[in-house]
């Protein structure tokens, strides 16, 4: 990796009796995608805050681009792009107001960046003249993302970008990401969504406050310690009260319309499985081992107790 | 500089855009200033008389008829029981009694002095000093007019007068309207510098536009000026509009020099405007802010002069009024448009206004955070 573009060290923020981060330390190197994945509450945008200097941390060192966050904020937000969560552009300007609004205070002009938002701002270019708040929730984001780059940021920091937009945008929006990640920004993202680990170079799992692990998506699934089995059944409810207490069985969630069953390969099989449901008279539809997913391992963290 | 521009130019943008900011500029100062001219006034007239006459004598009737003949008054009643028409005070139907007793015209001829009773509905301090100032000026008329009636000639000359003439200054024709519509346009600049420009960062705060802001290099003061600037110019149009309005209407008179009203406009506007930025730093939504302005505008306004005379209050509340920039300000515009004051004549307000201006804005930045 070419150097370290975000530098987090033993940071820690507390709002009064609820601690939102605690010791968080990790490195983000240049031109990584890397993910901040964890349900709400968890610290992610609180993080994000402080990294874009709207927020003092207690205690902890941070840098961006070598930039301390505390003594350069300055410099920081000339080269840092940030998407807050919630959609924050001007709702009664247009679409270009906006975007010509922020490439302006940046000391830059839509033109001279053009080549950087292009693929993103012709999605949204056929309503140039539509205000910004009568535009659909995956063109906002393609407006918001398209206001942060607009000034060639050096690092892009994104809130839940993907929170409350439809299935094929956020595909969409994932595409963009990788494209500016190949023309070499560094972009830290955070998402409520398990599922969109698999895009990110790197991912932090992270849960009240604290960093769980932070690796590869691949590696955090490869370290899952337990064996995984996909049950079907007719009544889901019930089948997650028996297989709970099944001897053997580690953990059972539910995961849509089935139940996935964690246990350790010594103690249990799928033979066995579904031998005692049959005999307590369930309908199994089907029942197959299946490779972890982000959210298995997300599930697995949380119960692991902290040493 | 060049982001201050756009930032006031994106601020007119939006001003333009809300829809219901066209309305507020150019309706409101003209409804105002009909309405609360024309209302807000302190003329008795149609003063409502219960005669009660029990002389009922030509002495006594001449009496009646000098306050019939009166444009303030009107008889609404005349009855020969004192209780009903108290009775009518008490439903609100009458403002006064006039009770002659009987035996009026006698006492009078006789002695040479007689009584007559005025009762005075005095809910309304001020408006029953006036109703007894009216009527004790009409009772002295009457007096005068029957002594030279029941004197010969030559006891006239034993008797001396003094008569009274009055001349009213800077507003000769006691018009309460050209009193008023100063002191209205004042209102008028006050309401829409506070509450437009406290409320508009407030409003930032609110739908999170002010997050996206603060990760920008923009710095505390550039983003200061592009919010109070729109809407110092958006006051200071105001005023004119208000006097354009004032001098159509009411033709009110413009003695002093306009340059003057509007160099104390602008800086009048600067420690408005810095309340409204004040108020935004320690609210959270246009609600909040919305009842904090108000809160300062109506002591600001009650105690400006605007309706009551600062003179008459006591000691201490005219001390604190040296903390109130509407007073400074409707002082201001009372005497150049008035009297035709000079800056010398107002220079002890102006400096006034200057050093709130400065005090207030530098404390409304300091308050100012970006960050959290």
């Amino acid at each position: 990796m070419p150097g370290t573009s975000v530098h987090v060290q033993q940071l820690t923020k507390r709002f009064g009796a609820t601690t939102a981060l605690e010791d968080i330390t990790f490195d983000v190197g240049k031109g990584e995608l890397f993910g901040f994945i964890g349900p709400d509450g968890a610290g992610k945008t609180t993080l994000l805050r402080i990294l874009t200097t709207l927020l003092l941390a207690d205690t902890g060192r941070c840098t961006v681009e070598g930039f301390d966050v505390v003594k350069d904020y300055r410099r920081i937000r000339s080269i840092s792009g940030y998407m807050p969560g919630k959609f924050s552009l001007y709702q009664d300007l247009t679409v270009e107001e906006n975007l010509k609004f922020f490439a302006t205070i940046f000391g830059t002009t839509i033109s001279e960046n053009y080549h950087l938002v292009r693929e993103i701002y012709q999605q949204i270019e056929p309503f140039k003249n539509r205000k910004a708040g009568k535009l659909s929730g995956g063109m906002k984001q393609k407006l918001a993302l398209s206001c942060a780059m607009i000034h060639k940021p050096d690092v892009l920091f994104l809130d839940e970008p993907t929170t409350g937009v439809d299935a094929v945008s956020r595909l969409e929006f994932w595409e963009m990401l990788q494209r500016l990640k190949a023309a070499g920004i560094t972009i830290l993202v955070s998402t409520p969504y398990m599922d969109e680990a698999s895009q990110c170079d790197r991912v932090a799992l992270m849960q009240n406050g604290r960093i769980m692990t932070i690796s590869t998506p691949r590696e955090v699934i490869r370290n899952y310690p337990l064996s995984l089995l996909s049950v079907k059944a007719g009544d889901i409810y019930q089948l997650l009260g028996e297989l709970r207490k099944y001897p053997g069985v580690h953990s059972v969630y539910a995961f849509g319309q089935s139940a996935h069953v964690a246990f350790q390969k010594t103690k249990l099989d799928k033979d066995t499985l579904s031998g005692f449901l049959k005999k307590n008279n369930h309908a199994v539809v089907e029942i197959e081992p299946i490779e972890a997913t982000i959210e298995d391992c997300f599930m697995e963290l949380m119960n692991t107790p902290r040493e | 500089m060049r982001t201050i521009l756009y930032i006031i130019q994106k601020e007119f943008l939006q001003v333009f855009r809300n829809k219901s900011m066209l309305p507020i500029i150019f309706f409101v100062p003209i409804f105002q200033l009909i309405i609360l001219v024309n209302a807000a006034t302190y003329e008795m007239k149609h003063i409502r008389v219960s005669v009660v006459d029990l002389d009922l004598s030509g002495i006594s009737r001449k009496l009646v008829s000098k306050f019939q003949g009166s444009p303030f008054y009107r008889i609404q009643s005349t009855s020969f029981s004192y209780r009903e028409a108290e009775d009518q005070m008490k439903r609100g139907n009458i403002d006064m009694i006039l009770q002659v007793p009987a035996g009026f015209e006698k006492k009078l001829l006789k002695e040479g002095h007689a009584k007559v009773q005025f009762v005075i509905n005095a809910i309304n301090g001020q408006s029953a000093g006036l109703i007894n100032a009216y009527s004790t000026m009409i009772l002295l008329d009457y007096n005068r007019e029957m002594v030279m009636e029941n004197t010969t000639p030559l006891m006239m000359a034993g008797i001396k007068s003094i008569q009274t003439d009055y001349s009213y200054w800077y507003n000769p024709k006691l018009n309460y309207k050209t009193y008023m519509v100063p002191g209205i346009l004042v209102l008028l600049v006050t309401i829409v510098g506070l509450l437009l420009s406290g409320m508009n960062i407030v409003r930032e705060m609110e739908i999170g536009t002010i997050e996206q802001i603060n990760v920008t290099p923009i710095n505390k003061i550039q983003f200061i000026a592009g919010k109070l600037i729109p809407f110092w110019i958006i006051g200071l149009f105001e005023l004119a509009f208000g006097l354009t309005v004032g001098k159509l209407l009411f033709n009110i008179p413009m003695e002093g020099s306009l340059a003057l009203i509007f160099l104390s406009a602008a800086v009048y506007l600067f420690v408005i405007l810095s309340f409204g930025l004040l108020i935004s730093t320690i609210t959270h939504t246009q609600q909040q802010a919305m009842l904090v302005s108000f809160f300062f505008m109506v002591v600001f306004i009650l105690m400006s002069g605007l309706f009551t005379s600062i003179e008459s209050m006591p000691v201490w509340a005219q001390n604190l009024d040296r903390l109130n920039p509407v007073m400074y300000f409707i002082r201001i515009m009372r005497m150049v448009l008035l009297k035709g004051s000079g800056f010398a004549d107002i220079s002890r307000h102006f400096w006034a206004l200057v050093i709130y201006a400065v005090c207030s804005l530098s404390l409304a930045i300091l308050r100012y955070r970006k960050v959290s």
